[in-house]
């Protein structure tokens, strides 16, 4: 009695997903899922492929290769009904326009089957009292807020949010991430694209980095944050040199190296990567893996340092 | 398996809380509706559309206030001029609306936006031909009304007459709005639009008999002009407006009315068709 309903089918099942520009493979290779009700991050440099990804995702690219699934549809061939379930927050901010604000928010609940009434949605996105203001005469922020407005006024069940809060000063980006937990807590599924992990990490169950068109991290922000831990750096002077070591092992290593060096050890530092280093290290055109000897045999990092760093093994 | 067999569900019945789309019409006229709105709270906009046609015929009222068109044909030079200048305005709320306008939206993102939704896309040009009649039909009355009031223009009587400019008007502002809507997508950009829209209309003008007389124009000009719909649109429009005499002044000496109503309806179908192939909701870059 397991009946098949379009509820039943994951947000979004990506797989293999390719698209070239020319020369350039913009996604080269990404396999993706949403689970319903999730929101999920696509965390990446600009020109690592996230638009690109999301975009085809949205129904608004064409592919060279690989499957898309959106709500049990495949969103090249997906019509009207379709696109009712899904909201779309583009990266380009609302245009000029002389109507004002609730009058845009009507129009566009008119092309719904089933929309949020005009006045909620202002107030949900916290454009209650700018209601009667034209569109043109709106700040940058306010103006986001009306994208997100018209991306929500058909009660989407998957929301498309390309880089939501570029230009935002911190506390118009914190108003907004509450919005977001909020959709969230109404059960959307939210597939976000940003470039900033703060981002990443405050709204996002879980999070998918893209380099260069490929996934190169995929997991809870909690253990993006835990792989932290497995590259803390321990350096020191000795021998006429600098001297480093990367493990996920910190004390064990000080221990070995505080009873081989008596007395007090030049330049002696333990460094810990900060979140934002582990991703700049993820992203980063970094060198393969290097079969590390000594302290660094623990390490089950796949991605090495930062290349502008030199490393000196003991 | 009692309950799937005994009980077939829609899909619209199988989607909890699922409600019907709304239908095609009733988006397309919200659409007209919003697009009228948004053109009419731009004054410059207005002004530039409606102020060109009119202030030409007062100009050429007063330039060629002593104009002669021959001892048969007794005509004010505001009759003389109204029926092109009806022909231009109307080509000029269509093609140049159309053509500028679609192509800002398509470069400011808003087909884009429009594409990210359920709208119809038929709704979309629902709501174009809307405003456009709507800019037609003002068109239409400020130049009869400025003729008739500012300087005293015979207009038509007969029932025919009216009948004539009815089709006219319909057929030439359909034909040179999708003219327009195939010329945006040409065009790689807003900027680019206005080259590719604004300077052919202006050549078109003078080689349809706009502004220079047709009798006046070199064959090969007419001839130019008789491959687009302005050269008809004017053409239809004098034989309404015109004695009967008048027909003399025509490079053929008749109005031709059956070749005016062939190559607007041509233009048409082209029109669709070119349409159909090039229309675009997203920019070149936009792959």
């Amino acid at each position: 009695m397991t009946e098949h309903t379009p509820t039943a089918a994951p947000a979004v099942e990506v797989r293999g997903l390719h698209k070239r520009y020319g020369a350039t493979a913009a996604v080269d290779g990404v396999d993706l899922d949403l689970a319903r009700g999730e929101v999920l991050s696509l965390l990446g440099p600009n020109g690592a492929g996230k638009s690109t990804t999301l975009e085809i995702i949205a129904g608004f690219r064409s592919r060279d290769r690989g499957t898309v699934q959106v709500l049990g549809s495949d969103p090249k061939t997906a019509g009207r009904a379709w696109r009712a379930r899904i909201g779309i927050v583009w990266q380009r901010a609302v245009e000029d326009s002389p109507l004002t604000v609730r009058e845009v928010v009507r129009h566009f609940a008119g092309y719904y089957p089933d929309p949020r009434p005009t006045d909620e949605v202002l107030e949900l996105v916290g454009l209650d009292r700018q209601a009667r203001t034209r569109v043109r005469a709106l700040s940058g922020g306010q103006r986001r807020r009306l994208d997100v407005a018209l991306g929500i006024v058909g009660r989407p069940e998957l929301l498309f949010l390309d880089e939501p809060t570029t230009g935002f000063d911190p506390q118009a980006r914190h108003a907004f991430w509450e919005l977001l937990r909020q959709l969230a807590a109404d059960q959307t599924s939210i597939l976000l694209t940003t470039h900033y992990l703060h981002e990443a990490e405050a709204l996002a169950d879980r999070v998918v980095v893209l380099a260069d068109g490929r996934v190169v991290a995929d997991g809870d922000p909690a253990t993006l944050g835990g792989q932290v831990d497995a590259r803390t750096v321990v350096s020191w002077y000795a021998d006429g040199e600098d001297q480093q070591v990367r493990t996920d092992q910190p004390t064990q290593f000080l221990r070995q190296l505080l009873d081989t060096h008596p007395g007090e050890i030049p330049q002696l530092s333990v460094h810990r990567p900060t979140l934002e280093q582990t991703y700049l290290t993820l992203v980063g055109d970094a060198p393969p893996p290097t079969a590390a000897p000594g302290g660094d045999a623990t390490s089950r990092q796949p991605t090495p340092a930062p290349p502008q760093e030199a490393e000196v093994w003991t | 398996m009692d309950v799937t067999s005994t009980d077939r569900p829609t899909p619209a019945q199988t989607r909890p809380g699922a409600a019907e789309l709304p239908g095609t019409l009733r988006v397309g006229v919200s659409r007209s509706w919003l697009e009228i709105r948004e053109f009419f709270r731009e004054w410059e906009t207005v002004l530039f559309t409606f102020a060109f046609p009119t202030l030409i015929l007062l100009l050429f009222s007063a330039i060629f206030a002593d104009m002669d068109q021959g001892p048969q044909i007794h005509m004010q030079a505001t009759e003389f001029y109204l029926p092109g200048l009806i022909a231009m305005a109307l080509m000029s709320v269509s093609f140049q609306t159309l053509g500028v306008g679609i192509a800002t939206e398509r470069d400011n993102g808003t087909l884009r936006r429009l594409r990210g939704t359920p709208m119809p896309p038929a709704a979309y040009f629902l709501g174009k031909t809307g405003m456009v009649l709507l800019l037609a039909l003002g068109q239409l009355i400020l130049l009869l009304g400025v003729a008739r009031i500012g300087y005293g223009a015979d207009l038509p009587v007969q029932l025919g007459d009216w009948l004539t400019i009815t089709w006219v008007f319909v057929l030439g502002t359909v034909a040179c709005s999708l003219l327009g809507i195939a010329c945006s997508s040409l065009a790689r950009s807003a900027r680019g639009a206005s080259v590719i829209v604004i300077v052919p209309f202006l050549v078109l003008q003078f080689f349809s008999g706009v502004f220079i007389p047709v009798q006046a124009l070199p064959d090969w000009v007419v001839n130019v002009a008789a491959v687009f719909p302005l050269k008809w649109m004017a053409q239809g429009m004098r034989s309404a407006f015109y004695p009967e005499s008048a027909a003399a002044l025509e490079p053929s000496g008749a109005w031709d009315l059956h070749l005016v109503l062939a190559v607007l309806a041509v233009w048409c179908v082209v029109g669709v068709i070119l349409c159909l192939l090039t229309f675009r909701w997203k920019t070149a870059k936009d792959g």
